[in-house]
């Protein structure tokens, strides 16, 4: 046999069957024309699309056992209150606030608090893990502090935390700085240990001092773990908050589903942890789309 | 030989030895003596495990030999410095940065006033063929393209010697083929030293004007060569040099030289 050159001309191919419309797709009700010529979909990720509609019926589904079941009085409104009442309370919370103080300002102290201790558990936090994972006396020094107390949950430490310092706003922040301060030092730490050793070679090399690989390779080698860290941190800070505000505070989302707990306004709890939902969505979504604008090179190593 | 009044880069009776953790020891270099004149460009071929990266290691100043020392210009190897240039295999770009910062990477650091590395990088950017490519993030190039940007980066800081450990191992056959021109047409150039790691024989024959193959346990300089590939390589074409009868029975001799190493290492296990 010899080689011949093969020339055959392109032949238009009929197109794949008739395209399912977009509106299917965003549904997920219909896979898209390449997922469906795939003949393994079982096992394959990608092949698994948002399902949107089944989450628009859950939703649905929801909202009418709610509605439902206390529209006919089979729930009592005191275990779960209606429609109507928690509109009508939507609307005097927004008006009148909840104890004389603005629904806002509610929400916005517990956001504030969150916000302060991550921050200064990031400014401690931060350099310290660097340290730790930089130095074998700033490692040694620390471990034990850091191992200990990273399983510990920040509620278990609440009780300490209003013996020390009261249930003023100096024991909440404190008690969050502490639930961010051990995940930044953990998160900067495995950043720094994880900088390839051929990067702080080449820098090295390229006449960088101690100082310059520190800030030009390693710093920014471990950035995407420091905003994981940053993101674990608010999360953790989120929950954290609002638990230490039902044990004691004035205001704040926490303390104001407490108190209405106390007067029996379960409409008012209700509008409370969706608050703290809707919130707790909004950080998480806020901090994804930073980290996407911040640091483009994440992963891609 | 006395280091401090050679001209070049001069490896002097280097030895190597690891200890193990949990005991024991590995050498991994054996009395290696090396000397180089400035502007010879060295391929450094051998099995797995005969020590050529710790070599480079040594001589780029991440590794301080058990015994022994390496001198560049006179001057004693103590730690990495500027006029000794790496390019690694991949991966040692740093990927915060675009195309353009990766390659000033080095004068920067050093001080330098922006006036000037500018020309000389717009300049690298044109010898690498990545004009077009200087605000991209480097994470968007292909393979091949982050070599040379690796290589730029390099030659930005105007090192004495450029050590290049597997500098094309990562990249497919065509590509390679592709880089391996540039390299040499880079070494024409600029007339650097430099010390090329690879376990390609045909690109250590090609690119080599000398080349040195390298036994293992413990790693110990097996045999040296004179080359005239890469002189060839300058005028005539790639592949007209590869597919030449005295290319290719060189490339026949040492990969059988190197097979029979391997097949040492492994006791015959693979019959």
């Amino acid at each position: 046999m010899t080689d011949t050159p093969v020339e055959r001309p392109a032949r238009p191919i009929a197109a794949p069957e008739k395209q399912p419309s977009a509106l299917m797709m965003w549904l997920g009700i219909a896979d898209n024309s390449f997922t469906r010529q795939k003949t393994v979909k079982f096992g394959d990720a990608t092949a698994v699309n948002s399902g949107r509609l089944y989450s628009i019926i859950t939703v649905l589904a929801l909202l009418l056992l709610w509605w439902v079941t206390t529209s006919n009085g089979w729930v009592k409104p005191i275990y779960w209150p209606s429609f109507e009442a928690v509109g009508a309370r939507w609307t005097k919370l927004m008006d009148q606030g909840f104890r004389n103080v603005p629904l806002f300002e509610h929400v916005g102290i517990s956001v504030y608090r969150v916000l302060a201790g991550v921050f200064f558990g990031a400014l401690i936090g931060i350099p310290l893990g660097f340290a730790m994972g930089l130095s074998s006396v700033v490692k040694g020094l620390f471990d034990p502090i850091v191992e200990f107390m990273r399983p510990i949950p920040p509620l278990a430490l609440i009780p300490l935390f209003i013996l020390w310092l009261g249930i003023d706003e100096t024991a909440k922040i404190s008690l969050l700085f502490l639930a961010a301060l051990f995940i930044m030092i953990i998160a900067a730490r495995s950043g720094v240990s994880g900088v390839k050793i051929s990067k702080v070679h080449a820098a090295y090399s390229l006449g960088a001092s101690k100082f310059q690989v520190l800030k030009n390779v390693i710093l920014p080698n471990a950035l995407p773990e420091i905003f994981t860290g940053i993101r674990t941190a608010m999360g953790v800070c989120w929950g954290t908050v609002v638990a230490a505000e039902l044990v004691a505070a004035e205001k704040g989302v926490g303390s104001m589903i407490m108190i209405a707990k106390n007067f029996l306004q379960t409409d008012t709890v209700v509008i409370g942890i969706i608050i703290i939902g809707i919130i707790g969505y909004g950080i998480e979504m806020l901090m994804r789309l930073l980290e996407r604008w911040l640091i483009p090179w994440r992963g891609k190593g | 030989m006395d280091g401090a009044d050679h001209n070049g880069l001069l490896v002097d009776d280097v030895s190597m030895v690891f200890t193990l953790p949990g005991g024991g020891s590995v050498h991994a270099l054996s009395n290696v003596s090396l000397s180089l004149g400035s502007g010879e460009l060295l391929s450094v071929l051998g099995p797995s495990g005969c020590g050529k990266t710790t070599l480079l290691n040594i001589v780029a100043g991440f590794l301080a030999p058990t015994q022994g020392a390496v001198f560049l210009n006179g001057q004693q190897v103590k730690g990495p410095a500027s006029e000794r240039g790496m390019v690694f295999q991949q991966g040692a770009l740093f990927e915060w940065l675009d195309v353009r910062r990766n390659i000033s990477f080095g004068p920067r650091m050093m001080g330098k006033p922006r006036k000037q590395w500018k020309e000389k990088v717009d300049h690298l950017l044109e010898i690498v063929g990545l004009v077009d490519f200087g605000d991209k993030p480097v994470y968007q190039l292909s393979g091949g393209m982050q070599q040379r940007v690796a290589l730029a980066r390099c030659l930005a800081n105007d090192p004495d010697v450029i050590l290049m450990d597997e500098p094309l191992g990562a990249l497919d056959a065509l590509t390679r083929e592709k880089m391996q021109g540039l390299v040499l047409k880079l070494w024409k150039e600029t007339g650097k030293t430099i010390v090329l790691i690879t376990h390609s024989v045909e690109e250590a024959l090609f690119l080599g004007e000398r080349l040195i193959v390298m036994a293992p346990r413990p790693g110990r300089i097996h045999r040296e060569y004179r080359l005239p590939f890469a002189e060839r390589g300058l005028t005539e074409s790639p592949r007209e040099i590869k597919a030449s009868p005295d290319f290719i029975e060189k490339r026949e001799e040492i990969l059988s030289m190197i097979w029979e190493m391997e097949e040492e290492i492994m006791g015959g296990a693979a019959t």
